[in-house]
């Protein structure tokens, strides 16, 4: 049997960067194929490529035994091949219906066939088992449904090809487990399909083959069946992977006391304390009210109840009042609040302190602060071209993240480190070697005597370097309890059972 | 053809840039100027001789430069931030009132108080007078967020009907035979000319003094680090404790007294009193000038005499063939036009296939 989609000596520079260097790929029919690659490794290259959205240099592309021109989307949808992107590409204002139908009629019809549509997408939800009201408001769903529109949106289009890119990302657990049950609809169906993702443990369980990117090359393909997780991480990755090792450590005093803070309409009655030499962790699927919290907590925002108090006092919303209090903030989206890209890299890392320790009448002290950002730089081991000149935007996100960090954790002149530690999503999106990096950095500086507060919707790295654990789920967060008394169960109960939504779901 | 973003902005493309985007402008101008059937190279030739070919075109275009070096500050400045202000004609007729207000020759005679006095307090009030215009703008935008765009340009009408109904009313010389023009200032606060027998003025001196002042600012001062960083990403700025909306206010007043200025020196170097038509669109030219300099306040030095050589020489060149003046402004606006373009192509490419 031919393959559906096979890819041959697929190439493509950016300047000097090769992203997908002579990349040579097939995919069957009814197959599940990993795309499995850190970071910056080429497969968002190389998916990009194969629906039309970059051209390669060279190489070409065939579907169903048919060359697929380069460079045109049309071509890639008009040959079968779907795509559903990590963030969605929905109308919120607008109806499942409406989101299916966009773009598949001509603009000179004056009536749309909307009950045509409406019969053939029933149609489509009811073979893939993937039931969503036509009618409902995209506003309305849930990620998971999101997700499920996105999908439908494809095989309405007739994919006989799907791409997935990174979908358990914005998934709870039992979520993602509808969607692998989806998937094997999928294919029972006759789909094939081509599942982007960096986490091992999924890829194992969903996908029949792995085809593994390093560095633009296509370093293996192996049967799913004869891989196991470490030495798919050591293809991945091309060395071992250091796990990060605590340092002993005790809870110490109360740094910070969180009590029935309230922000309407995000977070209901929240309480929490943290203590020196403890890292605590909020758990839970993003979008659960965890950004206003850790926006409340970085002196972004005023609380509209409830208090904060960090060794004792009440702090004003003002990130100053929090830097000038030894709060550590690392940002959950780093490119948009994290670095300020076009300026360098030295800017950056005075940032926070450019009018108290680097200014001197009204002046930035450049010198004082030049030394600041290369202290970073090698303590911290940000990869950057041009040293302290080079402009924020330039790094990778790994360096980026370690730049972010650095200019927090490295403590101010005496040395001091900080007193808390606010991190939100600290490695979303990074590459294994840097995620390894920065959890030693954390456990490290609690280890010295920080109290850190972690928000990650992902569980291997809450369960790896929390002491305690609490679940925010819709706006409330659990009590917190040390990390040994959770399973794997319970959290995944915490962080979606309780949601009307989903009890209507399930009902 | 399709547009791709660089991996990393082009450094050599973005000092090419202005130069390559005047070069495409005169391209595109010579189309315009063959259209009106008259010699290229000569046509050229004139407006070259016209604005830099000899010591007095040179006075004119310095002259005529000045004005456009406060309004080209005065855009840099505010759009370093993102704020951005269209407003800087109004704020610069503002500027003259104000200045005539303070300095002016109201019946006949000014107010008494010493020059050294009396000259700073006339800069002042027309510095105020144009910051007080875009108060309101920066709030709306800072509070509601309200287009700046939409209301500093609207603005300019209200200040310029405003001006109309001062020359008409109060402020009217009634030595100006009916004309609308307003009182003279006083010639002590008159600025010395730089050049015998010429129209430049020290005013000039100021202009550049400015530029490097705020070059200075920009580049070495925590002020200059918060505008840079709340233009570049004013969510990142925040998050590192940068009083992002005082800093977007503060903005929005230098700019405003920037052009204000503008009006004052143009009084007080050149009209002597103020009329409707003393700006010739001096306050629109400066955003050209500011975006041609690529909002660095050196660059605005040599972009303002670019701008103001193309005008001053397109007078004189349609005195010699029979292209219009109105060439001087195709070419600035194309100027912007293709300094735009040019800017992009140091962050994005195009690819053919």
């Amino acid at each position: 049997m031919s393959p559906v989609l096979r890819l041959t000596g697929i190439s493509k520079r950016f300047g000097p960067l090769v992203a997908n260097d002579g990349i040579s790929l097939e995919l069957n029919r009814g197959e599940v194929l990993a795309l499995l690659g850190e970071n910056g490794a080429g497969k968002s290259t190389l998916v990009s490529i194969l629906f039309g959205h970059y051209v390669p240099d060279t190489g070409t592309i065939e579907a169903f035994g048919q060359p697929l021109p380069p460079g045109d989307p049309a071509a890639a949808l008009a040959a079968g091949i779907g795509m559903v992107h990590q963030h969605f590409t929905l109308a919120d204002n607008l109806s499942v219906l409406d989101n299916v139908m966009l773009g598949t009629e001509p603009l000179w019809r004056m009536s749309s066939r909307r009950a045509e549509a409406r019969a053939r997408l029933i149609a489509t939800g009811a073979r893939f088992g993937l039931g969503v009201n036509p009618d409902a408001r995209i506003g309305r769903l849930s990620v998971g449904e999101r997700q499920r529109v996105e999908i439908l949106k494809a095989l309405y289009r007739e994919a006989r090809v799907l791409i997935l890119d990174e979908p358990t990302s914005v998934l709870t657990p039992r979520e993602a487990e509808s969607l692998f049950a989806t998937l094997r609809q999928l294919v029972r169906e006759g789909l094939s399909l081509i599942f982007i993702s960096h986490k091992l443990d999924e890829v194992l369980r969903v996908s029949d083959r792995v085809a593994v990117l390093r560095a633009g090359k296509l370093v293996a393909t192996l049967p799913a069946a004869t891989a196991d997780r470490a030495s798919l991480a050591e293809l991945m990755v091309g060395r071992e992977v250091p796990r990060p090792t605590p340092k002993p450590h005790a809870p110490g005093g109360l740094v910070c006391e969180i009590s029935d803070l309230t922000v309407h309409g995000e977070i209901t009655a929240v309480s929490l304390t943290l203590r020196a030499g403890e890292i605590t962790a909020v758990a839970g699927v993003s979008g659960n009210g965890q950004q206003a919290l850790a926006e409340v907590l970085c002196g972004l925002r005023a609380p509209d109840a409830g208090r904060v108090a960090v060794a004792g006092r009440v702090l004003a919303a003002d990130p100053r009042a929090w830097i000038a209090a030894g709060v550590a903030r690392i940002p959950e989206d780093r490119q948009a609040a994290g670095v300020i890209g076009d300026l360098p890299l030295w800017e950056n890392a005075m940032a926070e302190h450019y009018r108290t320790r680097f200014a001197r009448r009204g002046l930035v002290r450049r010198r004082a602060a030049r030394r600041f950002a290369r202290q970073v730089i090698e303590r911290f081991d940000v990869r950057a071209g041009g040293g302290v000149d080079t402009p924020a935007r330039s790094l990778s996100g790994g360096n980026m993240q370690k730049l972010v960090l650095g200019r927090v954790l490295i403590g101010d002149a005496s040395g001091t480190p900080p007193l808390l530690i606010v991190a939100s999503q600290p490695t979303w999106g990074l590459d294994i070697g840097a995620v390894a990096f920065i959890h030693q950095q954390l456990l490290d500086a609690c280890a010295h005597g920080a109290a850190v507060l972690l928000v990650s919707d992902d569980l291997d790295e809450i369960f790896l370097l929390a002491d305690r654990i609490a679940v925010m789920h819709a706006g409330r967060l659990t009590a917190a309890r040390p990390a040994a008394e959770w399973s794997l169960s319970a959290i995944g109960l915490a962080m979606a059972s309780a949601s009307p939504l989903e009890a209507s779901r399930a009902g | 053809m399709r547009v791709e973003a660089r991996g990393e902005v082009s450094r050599p493309m973005l000092v090419i840039a202005p130069f390559a985007a005047v070069a495409f402008t005169l391209v595109v101008a010579s189309l315009f100027v063959a259209w009106a059937g008259a010699p290229l190279g000569r046509t050229y030739a004139l407006i070259f001789d016209g604005g830099f070919g000899s010591r007095f075109a040179w006075s004119e275009t310095l002259t005529r430069a000045t004005p456009l070096m406060f309004t080209g500050l005065s855009a840099a400045v505010a759009f370093r931030a993102r704020f951005y202000n269209i407003g800087a004609e109004g704020q610069l007729y503002a500027g003259a009132l104000a200045a005539v207000a303070i300095g002016g020759l109201h019946g006949g005679t000014g107010f008494a108080a010493h020059p050294l006095l009396l000259f700073p307090a006339m800069l002042v009030a027309a510095m105020l007078a144009g910051a007080l215009l875009l108060i309101v703008p920066a709030l709306l935008r800072t509070r509601l967020g309200v287009d700046e765009v939409v209301t500093t340009l609207l603005l300019n009408f209200i200040v310029l009907l405003f001006v109309s109904m001062m020359l008409d009313g109060p402020m009217k010389d009634p030595a100006a035979m009916g004309w609308p023009q307003s009182v003279a200032l006083q010639e002590e606060l008159q600025l010395p000319k730089l050049i015998e027998r010429t129209r430049v003025h020290t005013g000039l001196l100021w202009a550049v003094g400015l530029s490097m002042l705020l070059w200075l600012v920009l580049k070495y001062s925590t002020f200059g680090f918060a505008v840079r960083a709340v233009g570049a990403n004013a969510r990142g700025a925040a998050f590192a404790g940068v009083p992002v909306t005082r800093t977007v206010i503060v903005v929005a007043l230098v700019s405003g007294a920037l052009a204000g200025l503008a009006g004052a020196i143009e009084v007080a170097g050149r009209t002597t009193y103020v009329t409707l038509d003393m700006s010739p669109g001096y306050g629109y030219a400066g955003i050209v000038i500011a975006m041609l300099a690529g909002l660095n306040p050196l660059g605005i030095v040599a972009a303002a005499i670019f701008v103001a050589g193309v005008l001053v020489g397109a007078d004189s060149m349609s005195r010699g063939v029979a292209v219009p003046t109105y060439i001087a402004e195709v070419i600035v606006a194309i100027s912007l036009l293709s300094m735009l373009v040019a800017t992009a192509f140091a962050r994005y490419r195009l690819r053919w296939n």
